[in-house]
């Protein structure tokens, strides 16, 4: 294999080449209701090339293996096509590494059997903690990718990369209502992550039958305080896509809203991405360029210090390389993605936090989110008021939405107690769902529009 | 290939299916108006479903030269599968669909280029310092079915899409702008996506803004698409139904909406990027009626859910490689009301015409209840646009507010190719705005 690929590389014509070769099995479960729906495996073989010539890309996607050189030739001319652009490469270190992933408990060691006994001693507990479940999802599904990627400056890399996800959502009904909760997990080493975590499905349960007796919330302008999991998101959603250089690099107008040097919150406002720390669902050693992982400072003391890069963004900005450069996988050429993405803990105790607030609302979990830049939206898996400085009523239909810079400003206190959340799949544009975690302490914000009914 | 790979499979089980996807697209990318990126993507790969002793086993895989493999992969998962109790239908060829176009197919890319790069063009003329963001995708695909009861079918399918993102930054305030269509047959009308484009950076000139109160919103064609459509295709799924999660579930052949709503799931519609002769597990497609007159009349279903639920598949299975199939809409039709577009704003004394909608499904899809960003919006007062409103929140639940609507528009207009949806004016949804 790595003798085709250097042999292809050698292909004339363009400035800089690469080529990637995947393979990848694994296997899928899926619950639906009180019933096993779907179970299977796939296995997959596949590659891409991309060509830069004069600043322009092309590039070829297959799973035709055998006919790389014809790929090659076709990435080649489709970037003579765009022409002269003005795209420019980073320099990096070349790298001829093999990385294979230190597993804790490899999931395809683990028989299928086993893995349903699991899945069916949750789905129990879902069926068996309310009569008032209407149904229930579980999603399970592990992948193994073995890479090769090499590229004309240098670089041969071999790396394993393992993927588990897994998700459950309980839907609770009372009469024509009907809500939801979820609990979603994930790990980049460690099969482990899943098992043990029946308490947890109890607990997802009983959130869900909670919900039904929940009133709407009266939608306006409220003090928030959210739990780690809707604060991951929101950090996820809010900000992380906006510090994804490839969305300001060839945009005047967004890149002055978003200068290096200016104050987007307090002090004690710290947020950091960076796929070097091992074990995280967003973890990894080398990126899809072959830059080395590292952390990250995005906001460091309430001031923007950095942004996500590829090679091209960095060379673009002239700012340095941060390995973000991901593809979903080889049907796809990387762009700029987020890794593991936190606010960092900072002093606050939880009870602090919420013991002046008059009539706020404490927002927990979360379904997702979106973002269009300047504005983000995500909802509230549960919530409830604060009254008087005390934890109230249960509050339902919580949506938060709000424009970045104010949002980041109005942070009046970041907790001391740091989690992450590493079910989640990040979208963006038809690259999804990507492996990513995301995290952050408590938070208390001002002034943020919930929506609800009047 | 195919040929020996169900004599394997029929060596281990009765019932076999075999699923063959090939697929060439090419997308063509600009980004902030200048082409950006060229792409080719080819895809090809087999899926089996073997059903051995009442369970299906699938396997997958996009290796080329190896598919016997699948075989054993699927037999090792059977026994743990879904139990199933219907058998693989008799195949039979459909009459062919105009969804096959060798001018799409055969287009060459310069022509793709041209396409985005007029667009954009259009749009400069009067919009000079929007930043344009444009794919437009060529896609050629043939799909072959395949299974033990002896027959094989299948089909060779085009698609021409473009997306377009308008993107206006005037200090901190942020417009984007975005349209999209596609069509299997014919060509794109580009222009006309330029000039909605165009159109809309000109109304979001002023901005407008609205309280925090209960109040009339009329959603467009493209905005109603958005936000309503999502739920209602949940709740009229087959499997929801089964599941007894769905918000109609129990009201088969009764009112549930507007009797103004009457809407249609078309397999074969014409020119929609989501016909096929057959479904994807060779059931052949058709127009299924699903609400009449403000009254469900059916649901739509695969094999699997079908046979629980003691009905016939609609032709409305779908499924990529990797996946089982499951049911899943085609083209949706809905008829057209009973008043101009125009009368709609024009009576409304305050209110919201929402076009554009941001994170509108990520709370519970489940019971239709929404809550969103108003991405592209305007203020109604008096029956005039008064301006573009910003940092404001649409909520509400689809189910109940389908059955209070004060107005549909007279023409269900086509969004994309798949789908054709009137503009629908509530008579109250919440609103909340910090303007």
């Amino acid at each position: 294999m790595r003798e085709r690929i250097e042999d292809a590389l050698k292909t004339p014509g363009s400035d800089y080449l690469e080529i990637r070769i995947e393979e990848s099995q694994g296997s899928r479960i899926r619950y639906r209701g009180k019933e096993l729906e779907d179970i299977g495996r796939f296995t997959n073989l596949g590659g891409n090339v991309r060509a830069m010539i004069g600043g322009g890309w092309g590039f070829a996607s297959f799973n035709d293996v055998n006919r790389l050189s014809h790929y090659v030739e076709l990435a080649i001319n489709q970037a003579r096509l765009i022409g002269r652009r003005d795209s420019r490469l980073a320099e990096a270190e070349p790298v001829v590494d093999m990385v294979s992933v230190q597993m804790r408990r490899n999931p395809l060691r683990v028989p299928l059997s086993d893995k349903k006994r699991l899945l069916d001693e949750y789905n129990h507990i879902i069926w068996s903690t309310s009569p008032q479940v209407q149904t229930s999802i579980i999603n399970y599904s592990d992948t193994l990718r073995s890479l090769h990627f090499a590229n004309s400056h240098g670089t041969y890399l071999r790396q394993e990369k393992l993927d588990i996800g897994f998700s459950l959502i309980a839907f609770a009904r009372k009469d024509d209502d009907v809500q939801q909760a979820i609990l979603s997990l994930g790990s980049s080493d460690d099969y482990g992550v899943i098992e043990g975590r029946h308490e947890e499905v109890e607990d997802m349960v009983e959130r869900a039958v909670s919900l039904l007796s929940a009133k709407p919330v009266k939608g306006g302008c409220y003090t928030v305080v959210t739990d780690p999991h809707l604060a991951g998101v929101f950090v996820h959603e809010a900000f992380g896509h906006l510090s994804e250089a490839d969305h300001v690099y060839q945009n005047d107008r967004l890149l002055e809203l978003m200068i290096l040097g200016r104050k987007f919150g307090g002090e004690h406002l710290n947020i950091v991405d960076g796929a070097a720390i091992p074990g995280l669902r967003g973890s990894f050693r080398y990126d899809d360029e072959g830059t080395p992982s590292t952390k990250t400072y995005l906001i460091q003391n309430g001031v923007l210090v950095g942004r996500l890069h590829s090679r091209e963004t960095a060379a673009k900005m002239g700012e340095p390389l941060t390995g973000n450069a991901r593809s979903l996988n080889y049907r796809f050429p990387p762009i700029v993605r987020m890794t593991n993405t936190c606010i960092e803990a900072g002093q606050v105790p939880f009870q602090d936090m919420i013991s002046d607030i008059k009539e706020g609302i404490y927002a927990c979990h979360s379904y997702g989110g979106q973002t269009s830049m300047e504005m983000f939206t995500f909802s509230a898996g549960e919530a409830r008021m604060i009254r008087d400085g005390q934890l109230a009523e249960p509050v339902r239909g919580v949506n938060l939405s709000g424009n970045v810079f104010e949002t980041l400003a109005n942070i009046e206190a970041v907790g001391n107690d740091l989690a992450w959340n590493q079910g989640g799949g990040c979208g963006k544009g038809e690259q999804s769902p990507l492996p990513v975690a995301d995290g952050s302490p408590h938070i208390r914000i001002r002034d943020v529009v919930i929506g609800g009914q009047g | 290939m195919i040929e020996r790979l169900l004599k394997r499979a029929r060596a281990a089980s009765r019932e076999a299916e075999v699923f063959v996807f090939t697929m060439e697209e090419t997308p063509v990318s600009f980004e902030a108006n200048e082409l950006k990126q060229l792409q080719t993507r080819q895809v090809q790969g087999t899926a089996l479903r073997l059903i051995v002793d009442g369970r299906i086993g699938f396997a997958a895989s996009t290796r080329v030269s190896h598919p016997e493999s699948l075989v054993d992969a699927a037999l090792e998962v059977a026994p743990f599968g879904t139990t199933v109790d219907f058998e693989f239908p008799e195949l039979s060829k459909e009459p062919d669909l105009p969804i096959y176009d060798p001018a799409i197919a055969e287009l060459p890319v310069e022509d793709l280029i041209e396409i985005g790069r007029d667009m954009i063009a259009n749009i400069r003329e009067s919009a000079a310092e929007a930043l344009c963001d444009v794919r437009v995708i060529r896609r050629n695909a043939t799909l072959t079915l395949a299974n033990s009861r002896g027959g094989q079918v299948s089909y060779r399918k085009t698609t021409i899409s473009a997306s377009l993102n308008a993107n206006l930054i005037r200090g901190t305030d942020v417009l984007d702008v975005f349209e999209y269509d596609s069509t299997s047959i014919g060509s794109l009308d580009h222009r006309a996506m330029a000039r909605e484009v165009t159109r809309k950076i000109r109304l979001a000139k002023h901005t407008g803004s609205v309280r925090t109160a209960n109040l009339p919103v009329i959603f467009t064609p493209k905005g109603a698409a958005e936000t309503l459509l999502l739920p209602m295709k949940l709740a009229l799924s087959g499997k929801t139904v089964l599941e007894g999660a769905s918000a109609w579930g129990d009201k088969m052949g009764q009112p549930a909406v507007d009797s103004r709503i009457t809407l249609w799931d078309d397999g074969k519609a014409e020119g929609s990027i989501a016909s096929a002769p057959f479904d994807d597990e060779g059931i052949p497609t058709r127009r299924t009626c699903l609400i009449d007159k403000g009254v469900i009349r059916s649901f739509y279903y695969d094999l699997r859910t079908a046979s629980l639920a003691g009905s016939a598949s609609t032709g409305n299975a779908s499924r990529s490689l990797e996946t089982m199939p499951t049911p899943s809409p085609t083209t949706w039709i809905f008829e057209g009301g009973d008043v101009d577009e125009e009368d709609l704003i024009a009576g409304t004394r305050e209110g919201l015409l929402v076009d554009q909608i941001m994170g509108a499904w990520a709370g519970n899809v489940m019971a239709g209840e929404f809550s969103g960003n108003v991405h592209l919006g305007y203020k109604i007062e008096n029956g005039e646009l008064v301006g573009r409103v910003k940092d404001t929140m649409v909520t509400g639940n689809v189910f109940q507010a389908l059955r209070s609507l004060d107005g549909i528009g007279k023409v269900a207009h086509r969004v994309s190719s798949e789908i054709r949806i009137p503009a629908l004016l509530f008579s109250s949804l919440g609103v909340a705005s910090r303007g």
